[in-house]
């Protein structure tokens, strides 16, 4: 769920002709029925990017300016049928260099995930229960990075609003609907023309601001598929921030479910 | 015997090294330093010392194509120790190849030195049966020597079919008279006998299949020829015992390991039977199973899980068997914090005897490419015929520093 979820994160885009029909269907539509159709058609853009390949820099921030540094490349597999599929495989820091997680998302359902442990050549399946934590003491938690099915929030549309480069946004209220979040409600900026996702501000349980997620750098693949070249999360009750640098995306390499076989991690 | 091994290991690396297309290479490795306290000089007068300090350095290459789909790996080891001579020894961890094949990548080869590990459990690791355990290096049973091997697998959607064939079998390396963690007597390497009349060069198979189920994860497997556990025996010369042999008899081996994967507890099983084809050594089925539950989180992140392993092996402790009847109770704390800080913590309980032993590790990352890691042991309350007697003057704090690259 680690890393696929922010790739995913970067996909909403939404087939014109859907809402279209949508739009003209539904006169009385509702904010909730509003913010799940945008949800769903932002998922729908992305349909059919098959597979990607992508190398990420994650930059830990302290609140006294002092850095560190991850490095993670990760593969996606899209799901017929279900979640996709990712594998990441670690880089940096070097006492983790060639740790791998493999994670088969699914919806509500919890995901699958399975680490491989490289100095004991292990591959050891682990659970989920606490997708609030850090990841590898970044301020992402797990479910942040996790692949955004639709399914796994409420949505609720609040309104339409510019939000930066002439850009418009639908600015929509998700609240998680699987177990454990460590989230009372988030609010994400789509832009109204591609669906890219633009920024997310997380509320604590307490529903407090914690977080703000900023996406910027949109590149369009394939003249389909628009991934963020940056995102950035700055937590506003520590002060601590994490970037996220993403190159070398590629599409539709030809992978296989068998490179998303248990087998694969210790490759 | 183990020069010879190197020498053919590195004759392997040298034809390895003429099919490389230079491309695509990694180079990586670790050095630590290492010290230990014993909080007693040990039961033997050779063990008179207390301190014990260690050096060890373990480079890696790496080199991929296809996609990745490719790669052959070389990591020799090597360990200076300031105490035990025997336990200066160096290595060859893994010196292979693995590659997918076929159209759809549904077969994988591996071939050459390489290491595998099967299991679940944390406390014990007994499916685990390829590679030879580097006794040398630590008494978890984590370490182990590199073997020979050639494995095919058949992949699935959600599991695999692998073949293994194990053409060189490697002895079990033990401390020498100077180090710890040993029985009163030394093992003679030079003293080693097996059932096979090939010796080290009898053919071992394995096969395994794998499968996942949802929440369920499902290992079997079948393992036929040497036992990696030796058994010893005292060498008598003039009427007395001088030291102690290793023999390795011939095995088949049946296991499974099960885990089950709840969102909040992860229930765990291992199983083997193991049969003997000299019936003067008796058959016998042993289990470790137990939990691991994950508390939620704490506001800073941080977690603790807590793990309970239960033992069993139907030799009883007759047979110089440490887990015959024994619970393993600890926790983890992981503190999901920038320097990756963990600690591990539990007791062994005999509920036999009731002998004790508490064991503890801790780490956490510190500044650039460098490591700090905390681990101890102590043994307590041990009974007579307990086979932890021989380590109860051994307790120790290990402090280790490692420095990667």
């Amino acid at each position: 769920m680690l890393f696929k979820q922010t790739l995913s994160f970067s996909l909403a885009v939404a087939f014109l002709g859907l809402s279209f029909t949508a739009q003209a269907k539904a006169p009385v539509e509702n904010a909730q029925q509003k913010g799940l159709r945008i949800a769903k058609e932002g998922d729908a853009k992305d349909i059919g990017f098959g597979d990607t390949t992508a190398n990420m820099i994650m930059t830990l921030k302290n609140r006294a300016g002092k850095t560190s540094r991850r490095v993670i490349s990760i593969k996606t597999l899209e799901g017929k049928g279900d979640g996709d599929k990712s594998l990441s495989l670690f880089n940096q820091p070097a006492d983790v260099k060639g740790t791998a997680m493999l994670t088969f998302s699914h919806g509500l359902k919890p995901d699958d995930q399975w680490l491989y442990l490289p100095a004991l050549k292990r591959v050891k399946r682990i659970n989920s229960r606490n997708k609030s934590g850090p990841f590898m003491g970044s301020e992402f938690a797990f479910e942040d990075l996790g692949s955004q099915e639709v399914e796994k929030y409420k949505y609720n549309y609040l309104r339409e609003e510019a939000c930066g480069q002439g850009w418009k946004c639908h600015v929509i209220e998700r609240t998680p609907a699987y177990k454990y979040s460590g989230y009372s409600k988030q609010i994400s900026w789509i832009d109204t023309k591609e669906y890219r996702p633009v920024k997310v501000m997380y509320y604590d349980r307490k529903n407090a601001l914690l977080k703000t997620l900023n996406a910027t750098g949109f590149k369009q693949y394939l003249g389909k598929y628009w991934r963020p070249s940056m995102m950035s999360m700055v937590n506003h009750q520590t002060g601590k921030s994490t970037t996220l640098q993403w190159s070398n995306y590629k599409f539709k390499s030809g992978l296989s479910a068998r490179d998303f076989n248990k087998n694969a991690l210790a490759r | 015997m183990a020069k010879q091994y190197l020498i053919k290991s590195m004759g392997i690396l040298s034809l390895a090294a003429s099919m490389l297309a230079v491309s695509a290479n990694e180079f990586s490795g670790e050095i630590s330093l290492q010290g230990r306290y014993f909080k007693d000089e040990g039961a033997s007068p050779e063990q008179n010392k207390k301190t014990d300090v260690a050096l060890s350095i373990q480079p890696e290459y790496k080199h991929k194509w296809d996609s990745g789909h490719k790669k052959i790996t070389f990591t020799p080891f090597y360990r200076w120790n300031q105490q035990d001579k025997e336990r200066t020894h160096a290595d060859i961890r893994q010196l292979d190849f693995v590659g997918s094949l076929g159209e759809e990548g549904n077969w994988e080869v591996q071939a050459g030195i390489s290491k595998t590990y099967w299991g679940v459990t944390e406390s014990q690791h007994l499916v685990d049966i390829i590679n030879q355990t580097d006794a040398l290096e630590g008494i978890d049973g984590e370490d182990k020597l590199g073997q020979p091997m050639f494995r095919v697998s058949r992949l699935a959607d959600n599991g695999s079919l692998d073949l293994i064939v194990l053409p060189y079998f490697r002895e079990r390396s033990f401390a020498g008279s100077k180090g710890r963690f040993r029985a009163p007597l030394v093992v003679d390497s030079n003293a080693t006998t097996f059932e096979s009349a090939k010796k080290e060069k009898h053919i071992d198979y394995a096969l395994r299949w794998t499968e996942t189920v949802d929440a369920l994860d499902i290992g079997i497997h079948m393992f036929n020829g040497t036992s990696r556990d030796p058994v010893l025996s005292p060498i008598i010369k003039n009427g007395k015992p001088i030291a102690l042999k290793a023999h390795y008899p011939q095995i088949t081996q049946l296991g499974i390991d099960l885990q089950h994967t709840g969102e909040s507890t992860i229930w765990k099983l291992e199983l083997i039977n193991r049969q003997f084809d000299d019936s003067k050594n008796q058959d016998y089925s042993a289990l470790v199973g137990g939990f691991e539950h994950t508390l939620p989180a704490f506001e800073n992140g941080s977690e603790i899980g807590l793990i309970t392993e239960y033992h069993h092996d139907s030799r009883g402790e007759a047979v110089g068997v440490t887990f015959q009847n024994d619970v393993f109770v600890g926790g983890r704390y992981t503190l999901n914090d920038e320097a990756g800080s963990q600690l591990l913590a539990g007791a062994f309980v005999d509920l036999d005897d009731k002998t004790k032993s508490f064991r503890a590790e801790a780490s956490r990352r510190l500044g650039k490419g460098f490591k700090i890691n905390l681990e101890g042991q102590t043994f307590m309350d041990v009974g007579n015929d307990n086979p932890l007697k021989v380590l109860e003057k051994d307790d120790f704090i290990q402090l280790e520093l490692q420095k990667y690259f």
